[in-house]
């Protein structure tokens, strides 16, 4: 099976032209591991990342680099929840409203973007005139960040501690185009730009943001007004050899 | 006797810049790997079976002996893979410890590959976090470049490749032979086992699958000695742990204490319940593990104690839920997720989930009777231990214990016609003016 190719890098990011330095990043990526078709979740987000979501176009590329069927390739890009078949906005919001998020907000957070971006879950609010950038929505679940809840994600970068309000703020921020940053992490990239990093490509943004948010420290915090510490803690050996450790 | 809180793995987080690698080797990082390269492979496995660690992804297997059964004999190459699909509901402890100290994990992989002599190993992120994907992804090109990966590291001779991958969104993926189809680029369904993963796991090669925290544990254990860390804890459940408290808790957060601590001690850490309220249930360790009510505050929250009041430690995932809370809607909510999640290989979970939600949903909206309780029972009863892997057994979990502890909740259901509760008092700013 031939791979699609196209030489004009021009237009290599319209749907349906995958472009020659893309089919090379999908052979980049399959080159990454000891059997080729281990890529097929990282090169589907590289095709998100250049298309938008999962073309038919892509699934072919994706299957004759690896030498699958495209029904194979298909069944895969079905299973995962991440892989869109329909395009999201260039700010893909997702409302968590798994239960601990959802008692704490999570359910008023989701009715109000609904009622506020007049859709439903996983659509594509419409561009308002004077609107630079597109939001879409849709319900996630339990994103690892309970201790912020109620916790609501653009483009799977954390916006900690949500309320209706903030969310409406944010998701009009983001149409108009201003700058919006992640509540512990960089300043938001587009939903294309973010597929890109989940492929293996790094967008250079990794010194933005904290160590770590005010939640994750609750305890550290609490430690060191104690004087607390793990038993002849490395930190306090930090610096020495490590000749004393025991067998 | 340790302190109160213990740590280890969060000490970094409150640094600046800590996940830079420069950070990390000014208090010592990267030590672990000269002690390690200086112990025998089977050396660096008894130190960590001697100290007791057990997996901190929820199951408690022995981390040694899980490393101890990979057959050397076997000519096939080995594999390390670090499950960090953390996607338990209730579970947030590995995602800031990726975030905030990355090369800690990146020094346990070394460490931990070293000893089942792979040469390969590879970091399974699930998807939907990309500054945490940004910060490994760094880690482990930095530490590349200063010769803690690659060829003959630290010139010990001992070679070894490290792979980030991003997983696509799929609970199911945190199933250890789930996550291994996932890697290998197909639908995330578990696999039969046996063969299990250490005989026959990645490309049917032998494999080791550890949760990012017990990995992230292991250099301080080669550092400091297996004596040190089973110098906390309790007497089968050695070592730190980090306890993540959320929900209607005054200050959430994550807590890293020796494992037997008990509610009751967080609680009081985290400035109680919040204010005006009382605690109603919680999770010990996710949404998978059956619920606790205020009768358990006292149960040690280690392996033991809380199998023994008939629940599990799991991931130590603390989900607080005050009086305001109508459990019926928690655990609807938790079983549509279940539903959801399902990766439909099996019919007792692909079914059966979807079975609890039609009876919970009518009981939630006050329809039904009192013997839809007896036949949700009965349903989880098709599911529990029938199902092909723990996701099954784990969504009957919220069911049974709910029934068990809140039965007069469910049939108020019914007196009432619908749900007693206002969900407006269990938010965030309940009772707050909203400032935003």
């Amino acid at each position: 099976m031939s791979v699609p190719h196209d030489t004009n890098q021009a237009s290599a990011n319209q749907p349906g032209q995958l472009g020659d330095r893309t089919i090379g990043e999908l052979r980049e990526i399959a080159a990454r591991y000891p059997e080729p078709r281990s890529g097929l979740l990282p090169m589907l987000h590289l095709v998100q990342s250049v298309q938008g979501r999962i073309t038919p176009e892509g699934i072919e590329a994706c299957a004759a680099i690896l030498d699958i069927s495209a029904a194979e390739v298909s069944g895969v890009a079905t299973f995962y929840t991440m892989y869109k078949r329909h395009g999201v906005g260039d700010y893909h919001v997702g409302v968590c409203t798994n239960t601990l998020c959802a008692v704490m907000g999570g359910d008023a957070i989701f009715a109000r973007l609904k009622e506020h971006l007049d859709i439903g879950n996983d659509e594509v609010a419409a561009q308002r005139q004077g609107d630079s950038r597109t939001v879409s929505l849709e319900h996630i679940e339990c994103n690892a960040a309970c201790d912020y809840a109620p916790v609501v994600m653009v483009n799977w970068e954390f916006m900690d501690n949500q309320t209706p309000e903030s969310a409406v703020q944010m998701v009009e921020a983001l149409r108009a185009g201003h700058e919006v940053s992640s509540t512990r992490g960089p300043k938001l990239c587009t939903w294309r730009e973010a597929e890109r990093v989940l492929a293996g490509f790094p967008d250079g943004r990794v010194d933005e943001g904290p160590t770590a948010g005010p939640a994750s420290l609750a305890g550290l915090e609490i430690a060191r007004e104690q004087g607390w510490t793990a038993p002849g803690s490395p930190v306090d050996q930090a610096g020495e050899t490590t000749e004393s450790r025991e067998g | 006797m340790a302190d109160t809180l213990t740590p280890v793995l969060t000490d970094t987080w409150d640094a600046e810049q800590g996940w830079k690698l420069a950070t990390y080797e000014a208090r010592g990082g990267y030590a672990a790997l000269d002690a390690a390269f200086a112990m025998s492979p089977d050396d660096v496995i008894t130190a960590v079976k001697d100290s007791g660690l057990r997996g901190r992804g929820g199951a408690g297997f022995p981390t040694g002996m899980k490393w101890s059964f990979i057959p050397q004999d076997n000519p096939k190459p080995k594999y390390l893979v670090v499950n960090a699909d953390e996607s338990e509901p209730g579970t947030c402890k590995d995602i800031p410890l990726m975030m905030g100290n990355p090369h800690v994990l990146v020094e346990g992989v070394i460490v931990s590959s070293y000893a089942i002599r792979a040469n390969k190993a590879f970091i399974y992120i699930r998807g939907e976090v990309v500054h945490v994907i940004r910060r490994v992804q760094a880690a482990v090109a930095d530490a590349y470049a200063a010769g803690h990966l690659g060829k003959d590291i630290h010139g010990s001779g001992y070679d070894l490749d490290v792979v980030v991958h991003a997983g696509a969104g799929a609970y199911i993926c945190g199933e250890e032979t789930a996550l291994l189809e996932g890697l290998e680029g197909r639908r995330g369904q578990p696999r039969l086992r046996p063969p299990f993963p250490a005989v026959a796991g990645l490309y049917a090669s032998p494999t080791v699958i550890n949760n990012v925290e017990s990995i992230a544990s292991v250099p301080a254990i080669v550092k400091n000695g297996a004596g040190w860390f089973a110098s906390m804890g309790t007497e089968k459940s050695k070592g730190h742990g980090i306890f993540s408290l959320s929900g209607h808790v005054t200050k959430p957060g994550q807590y890293e204490a020796p494992l037997g601590i008990t509610l009751r001690e967080l609680l009081d850490l985290a400035g109680g319940v919040r204010k005006g309220h009382q605690l109603k249930f919680w999770t010990p360790g996710g949404s998978s593990t059956p619920l606790f009510t205020d009768a358990h505050l006292d149960v040690p929250l280690d392996f033991e104690g809380v199998a023994g009041a008939g629940s599990m430690l799991g991931t130590r995932a603390l989900q607080i839920f005050d009086e305001t809370v109508c459990v019926v809607r928690a655990v609807l909510r938790w079983s549509e997720f279940y539903k959801h999640e399902s990766c439909g290989k099996c019919t007792p979970c692909r079914e059966g989930t979807w079975w609890l939600v039609q009876a919970l949903a009518r009981l939630e909206n006050g329809q039904g009777s009192e013997e839809d309780l007896d036949q949700l029972v009965d349903q989880c009863d098709n599911i529990l231990g029938r199902a092909f892997c723990a996701l099954g057994d784990g969504a009957t979990s919220p069911v049974t214990s709910s029934i068990e502890y809140f039965r007069d909740e469910y049939l108020a259901h019914l007196s009432h016609g619908g749900c007693p509760f206002d969900p407006a008092r269990s938010t965030a700013w309940a009772g707050q003016e909203v400032t935003a």
